[in-house]
């Protein structure tokens, strides 16, 4: 029962059995041999035949879901009526990276968990609909925004992650001059180092930024913000405001003896040798990578399950060690299932006690702990704790450490007086993105700790705005020549 | 910025000094901090100490030894080339104060960087010994340079060939002379061997630790070392740490972890016709 058989179902009955249209996906044992995209979007049929399925609410509830309120039911009537251009230009007055959100955003979770649709069967697709319009766009001329009056205002965005792109992409929109600053060699924050290949091509990544440059944002590449120059030292230059974009990039590590063998990688590590260096490619590429038969995977998130899928492609048996059971993994079910379907093993209610190596100091065995949950507290929620006497040890040749990230510590350290909260290393800001700084705003996974693309675009957004009245509403101070 | 390289010298056999030029690095580029250098796009990122910078000019420098295929190609560079990337300067820049007697050992390459911490260690007042450590006499560079910055130089040798055979030398000049510090830069199992020689003697002994490294910003982890018996960031901590707190064997094990696939780049890229020197 394919949806997507050319020709052969009608939309109309389409809408009366209420199926949504499934995408095309590479099938599991050839994507398993490759780095290319998995889900390969839909055709115009196929897009017009979902599209045909939204009731276009007078009140729509999908757009509440949506972190960055894009206009859905008016984009999804463009497509219906074949205005693909006007359908993008609405997204993009709302999101700047809608290739990106159309394929990374856990809309089961947002815009599509509130579409009306899905009380009864399939919610409207509302995420593949954006990438089919992102992807059009991509083949034929695009949208593009008149240049605004210039307001003589400068602004520094450190980090071109998702929430960097998008302060600075809107700020610049308003009129002011924009400097990007980013730490590595290439722009995309998590989009580029962490995201795989196969689920974000990071040629799609780079024309995302692209537009972000031609819009006119200055983006300049290797300068670690802290060290080259201090915020207080950019406020001191010239800049007018400041948006801290850095990220949640500090790797978190199971303290369990032998952990500093050689093979055992941080999930960043990994992440960034396979997706920012492109080890895959090895020895086309310069950066090594290096996995072996059997790996295990620690932790249970997206980060985790990427790790994984990863692995599988580079050849290896892969096993998920996780300390919950199946029903509390936090990683989005599509994902899961698709990294099953690739040949996924999981270890559940499983935790590593530790390491041991070989006479070279590589890893070779891992003794694990089995773990159970205890009983909900107040909250619902329950912990773990470990069965006593009930090690066991498994031969491993390659351990990933994929337990959560916490935010880049180098701007916090080096900017006297920033607000960050002690417990977790986050800069403290309000409803609006301020720190408590002066003309100094932060947002994305540096101030909420690691969390979603969506989220960090939609507090990049909201800074922007903030921004703006500030310096609109700031009396005009020196001005310094903008000499870009 | 454009990172062209200004001038190249050739320090030794496999051994290049480029200063290039990097405005905005120089500008910030302290003794003891290092470079993320990537030669051209889709290359690697090697991490490489300044060696001296020229705020006036926009100019920092660095010396690399050739052993692996990044840095062979990196010495087919040359004057007017340009690098794709230079991000820095990354690390926390070394302690220079008025600390009395200072020891300052380099070794191999690492004799360039160490004479920029002499020259500031000098000029901040200190009486400054220097020890330059190489294989043997024509590997040795920077001797004039060493006696410009310095009170005292040293030269010692694996082989014999210039100045003293081995450091064993440097057991006798640490407890003949009081030094109040000692910083060493070189190889590991050097750094590892002047701590020990250090430690009877209480010397505060800080060493330049070269773990592998890929974003040099704190980020991937795989330049944990472990001092004091605390995991550390190489990069962001570091890259200098107490010698005598120091797990050496776990670093030099660490850094050989890739040792198989360093060997294949860099055979192929020689076989591949990118190496320009007459061997084979
Ligand atoms: C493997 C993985 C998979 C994920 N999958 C998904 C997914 O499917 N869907 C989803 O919604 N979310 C996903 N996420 C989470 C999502 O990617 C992040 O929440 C999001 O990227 C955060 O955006 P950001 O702009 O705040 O930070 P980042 O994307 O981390 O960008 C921060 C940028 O700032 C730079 N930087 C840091 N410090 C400095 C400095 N001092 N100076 C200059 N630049 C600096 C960094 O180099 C980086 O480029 C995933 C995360 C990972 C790691
Ligand atoms: C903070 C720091 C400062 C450094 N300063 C200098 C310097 O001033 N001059 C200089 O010549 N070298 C320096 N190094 C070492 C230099 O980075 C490596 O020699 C270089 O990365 C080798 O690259 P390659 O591709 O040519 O060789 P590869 O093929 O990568 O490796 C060849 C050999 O070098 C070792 N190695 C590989 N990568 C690294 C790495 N990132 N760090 C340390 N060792 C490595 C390997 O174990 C192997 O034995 C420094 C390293 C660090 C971490
Ligand atoms: S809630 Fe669902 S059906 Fe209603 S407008 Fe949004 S996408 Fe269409
Ligand atoms: S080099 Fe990646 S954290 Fe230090």
């Amino acid at each position: 029962m394919k949806g997507n058989e050319p020709g052969n179902v009608e939309a109309t009955a389409i809408s009366l059995k209420d199926e949504d249209v499934p995408m095309p996906r590479q099938e599991p044992h050839e994507r398993v041999k490759n780095f290319s995209e998995v889900a390969l979007g839909y055709t115009e049929e196929m897009a017009l035949k979902e599209a045909a399925r939204c009731l276009r609410c007078k009140n729509p509830q999908c757009r509440k879901g949506c972190p960055v309120d894009v206009p859905i039911p008016e984009f999804i009537e463009c497509i219906l009526q074949g205005e693909y251009a006007e359908g993008i230009a609405l997204v993009k007055s709302k999101n700047a990276l809608p290739a990106i959100c159309g394929r990374v955003c856990p809309q089961e979770q947002q815009c599509q968990m509130k579409c009306v649709k899905g009380k009864k069967g399939d919610p409207v697709n509302i995420g593949r609909l954006e990438r089919f319009l992102a992807d059009w766009e991509r083949d034929n001329e695009g949208y593009w925004p008149e240049a605004p009056a210039p307001t003589g205002k400068r602004v520094a965005v450190i980090g071109a992650g998702p929430a960097g792109l998008t302060a600075a992409a809107d700020l610049v929109r308003s009129g002011h001059s924009v400097t990007l600053f980013e730490a590595l060699h290439v722009g995309g924050g998590v989009l580029s180092y962490g995201i795989p290949e196969f689920r974000l091509p990071k040629e799609i990544v780079q024309r995302e930024i692209d537009y972000v440059r031609r819009l006119g944002v200055e983006i300049k590449l290797g300068y670690l913000i802290g060290r080259i120059k201090t915020i207080p030292e950019l406020l001191g230059q010239g800049y007018d405001a400041i948006f801290i974009g850095s990220g949640a990039g500090l790797p978190q590590w199971t303290g369990c003896p032998g952990e500093n063998l050689g093979g055992i990688y941080s999930a960043n590590e990994f992440l960034i040798r396979v997706n920012l260096m492109k080890a895959y490619a090895f020895p086309e590429q310069d950066t090594p990578i290096r996995v072996g038969k059997h790996l295990v995977v620690i932790g249970g998130g997206n980060v985790a399950i990427d790790c994984a899928r990863i692995s599988m492609r580079l050849g290896a048996t892969v096993c998920l060690n996780y300390r919950r059971s199946r029903n509390e993994l936090p990683a989005r079910r599509e994902e899961i299932e698709n990294a099953e379907e690739e040949g996924l093993a999981c270890k559940f209610l499983s935790a590593p006690v530790e390491f041991y190596g070989d006479e070279k100091g590589w890893v070779k065995s891992m003794r694990c702990t089995c773990m159970e949950l205890t009983e909900p507290d107040e909250k619902g929620r329950q912990g773990v704790q470990p069965i006593p006497c009930s090690d066991f040890e498994i031969p491993v040749d390659t351990v990933i450490i994929a337990i959560g990230q916490t935010p880049n510590p180098i701007i916090q350290r080096t900017t006297e007086g920033l607000m960050t909260n002690p417990r977790n290393g986050t800069i403290v800001v309000d409803a609006e993105g301020r720190t408590n700084l002066e003309g100094v705003y932060a947002g994305g996974d540096i101030a909420t700790g690691a969390a979603t693309v969506i989220s960090a675009m939609g507090a990049g957004k909201r800074a922007a705005r903030s921004i703006h009245r500030y310096l609109m509403e700031t009396p005009r101070g020196e001005r310094t020549s903008t000499g870009n | 910025m454009t990172f062209r390289i200004l001038s190249k010298r050739q320090l030794a056999y496999k051994k290049t000094l480029f200063e290039v030029e990097a405005p905005d690095v120089a500008a910030k580029a302290l003794p003891g901090q290092f470079l993320i250098v990537i030669a051209r796009e889709g290359g690697e990122r090697v991490p490489l100490t300044i060696c001296e910078y020229d705020r006036q000019k926009g100019t920092v420098s660095f010396a690399f030894h050739e052993v692996g295929k990044t840095t062979k190609e990196l010495g087919t560079l040359n004057e007017g080339d340009r690098l794709f990337n230079v991000t820095g300067p990354l690390g926390n820049p070394s302690n220079i104060s008025r600390f009395g007697r200072v020891l300052c050992v380099g070794g191999s390459i690492m004799i360039a960087p160490i004479l920029l911490q002499a020259k500031a260690l000098k000029a901040e007042g200190n009486h400054v010994t220097t020890v330059l450590g190489c294989r043997g006499d024509e590997f040795l560079f920077m001797k004039e340079e060493a006696s410009a910055v310095s009170d005292e130089v040293h030269v010692a040798s694996d082989d014999g060939t210039a100045g003293t055979k081995g450091l064993d030398f440097l057991e006798e000049l640490v407890s003949s002379e009081r030094f109040d510090r000692c910083v060493v830069m070189g190889p590991v199992d050097m750094m590892k061997r002047v701590s020990e020689i250090t430690r009877p003697y209480g010397i505060p002994t800080f060493v330049t630790l070269t773990p592998i490294m890929i974003d040099g910003m704190g980020m991937c982890g795989v330049c944990r070392v472990t001092v004091g018996g605390k995991m550390m960031f190489g990069c962001v901590d570091g890259p200098e740490f107490d010698g005598h707190q120091t797990n050496f064997d776990e670093l030099i094990m660490r850094q050989r972890t890739m040792l198989p696939e360093e060997r294949l780049s860099s055979i192929l890229w020689e076989t591949n016709g990118g190496c320009k020197c007459e061997r084979k």
